[in-house]
């Protein structure tokens, strides 16, 4: 190994050799996220986190009531739950444990949508014009789905 | 059916199963659940589907908190890879309920086979070489970095055949949203095989889209009156459960023996489903 390369001089180690830092460890930052972005992946990966410790704890709640509901849990039971908004409100305010249950599962529907909301404003405080434009469109076949979800059989 | 306190009991009980396996293989719990709800408990595929769905939703969010935060996750492939994924899950999800439940049975079997394949021969090699960003990629800022914990370094890499990737992830959308499974196994193909992302980024990147894409399906699933919450409540959480456990196993035991032993439980089980679908004993 010739020993050309002066500006590694510091790094001699033996008699003539010359140790070469790895190129990548030269080469690339040692930080590959700004504060900002740091943030950011704290926040999403709180409502993640958030958004499936509520609606478990929701979804419990509402196991929990069964016992209470005279009736037993019948086939019946089973294929009679609330599916619109309005009638898991109803549901809510009489109590009933199907309603609750109901509540959790569709908060659990609305986390990755929640982040997917949360995301819109990450791009926007980057000025990433473009991921925003993205991000909106992903919302927005989202709000499509419910809607046609509704519409559908 | 009486649907009683105690198969309620008994199906939570299946999930946290599910939810273990699926975190020691790395397939997810979807493939599992759908199985157990309609073999081993006789429900009807349209409820497994529903219930499934939301499970999915559930274990997805759960691990990819984690990996957002340790910046494995690549967030721009991910959303825009999302348009696709969300897309394909409303067709998917639309498709199911127009597909006769026997038509269902068998390709769900087809694609649990599929899905097992990459076990056996293992996707992609450690990391990429020689990869460069096509033109859509570049416009898109694809191209990232990740922290590598065992080579102890940060790794550039960059994108390739995104069109193509995009189309993929229709397809991985569609089936997401037939099935009621995360379809983890072809979001990766596309990223890995396809785009060539490090197969680190390909497998979060892909985990943290399927709560996305199954939110998409859900909706419909839901709004259909597709969810029993009585089945679909101990199903999440047993899954969610089941996962943690995995998580905490999985550094405990070795990888070639939960191959050998759960590959073939999973190919009876795809040709169970398959034969359900087959024979006279359809819906």
């Amino acid at each position: 190994m010739t020993l050309e390369r002066k500006h590694f001089s510091s790094t001699v180690v033996q008699e003539g050799t010359v140790q070469l830092p790895a190129p990548e460890l030269v080469e690339e930052e040692k930080r590959i996220a700004t504060p900002q972005q740091d943030m950011m992946a704290a926040i999403i990966g709180w409502i993640l986190q958030g958004g499936v410790l509520a609606s478990a704890a929701v979804i419990l709640f509402g196991i929990l009531l069964l016992p209470f509901r005279p009736g037993g849990l019948t086939l019946q039971r089973l294929q009679t739950f609330p599916h619109s908004p309005g009638a898991v409100w109803a549901g809510l305010i009489g109590l009933h444990p199907q309603a609750f249950i109901t509540l959790g599962l569709l908060l659990l529907i609305a986390t990755p949508v929640l982040r997917v909301a949360v995301s819109v404003v990450a791009f926007a405080i980057e000025r990433d014009r473009l991921y925003v434009v993205i991000t909106l469109l992903v919302l927005a076949i989202l709000i499509a789905s419910f809607i046609l979800g509704k519409g559908g059989a | 059916m009486h649907l009683s306190a105690l198969i309620i009991f008994l199906i939570f009980g299946g999930a946290i199963l599910a939810g273990v396996l699926g975190s020691l293989v790395g397939l997810g719990g979807g493939v599992l659940i759908v199985p157990m709800l309609t073999l081993a408990f006789g429900l009807p595929i349209q409820y497994a589907i529903g219930a499934s769905i939301i499970a999915v939703i559930a274990t997805s969010s759960g691990a990819a908190a984690a990996y957002v935060r340790d910046h494995l996750t690549n967030m721009r492939a991910g959303m825009f890879l999302e348009i696709a994924t969300t897309t394909g899950a409303i067709s998917g999800a639309f498709l199911a309920g127009l597909l006769a439940p026997a038509i269902l049975f068998v390709i769900f079997g087809i694609i649990l086979l599929i899905s097992v394949a990459p076990l056996i021969f293992k996707l992609g090699e450690e990391l990429p070489v020689g990869v460069q960003n096509d033109t859509l990629a570049s416009k898109l800022k694809l191209a990232s970095t990740y922290p590598d914990q065992r080579l102890e370094r940060v790794v550039s890499y960059q994108v390739t055949r995104t069109p193509l990737g995009f189309g993929m992830m229709y397809v991985a959308g569609l089936i997401s949203g037939l099935l009621g499974i995360g379809s983890g196994t072809f979001k990766v193909l596309a990223m890995d095989t396809i785009m060539r992302l490090p197969m680190k980024v390909s497998t979060t990147t892909s985990n943290f889209m399927i709560g996305v894409t199954a939110a998409a399906s859900a909706g419909i699933y839901f709004a259909r009156g597709d969810v029993p919450p009585l089945v679909a409540a101990p199903v999440a959480l047993g899954v969610l459960g089941g996962a943690i456990i995995g998580a905490r196993l999985l550094p405990h035991l070795s990888n070639r023996t939960l191959r050998l032993i759960f590959i073939p439980i999973l190919a009876a089980i795809a040709i169970e489903m398959v034969l359900r679908g087959l024979g006279p004993g359809a819906f």
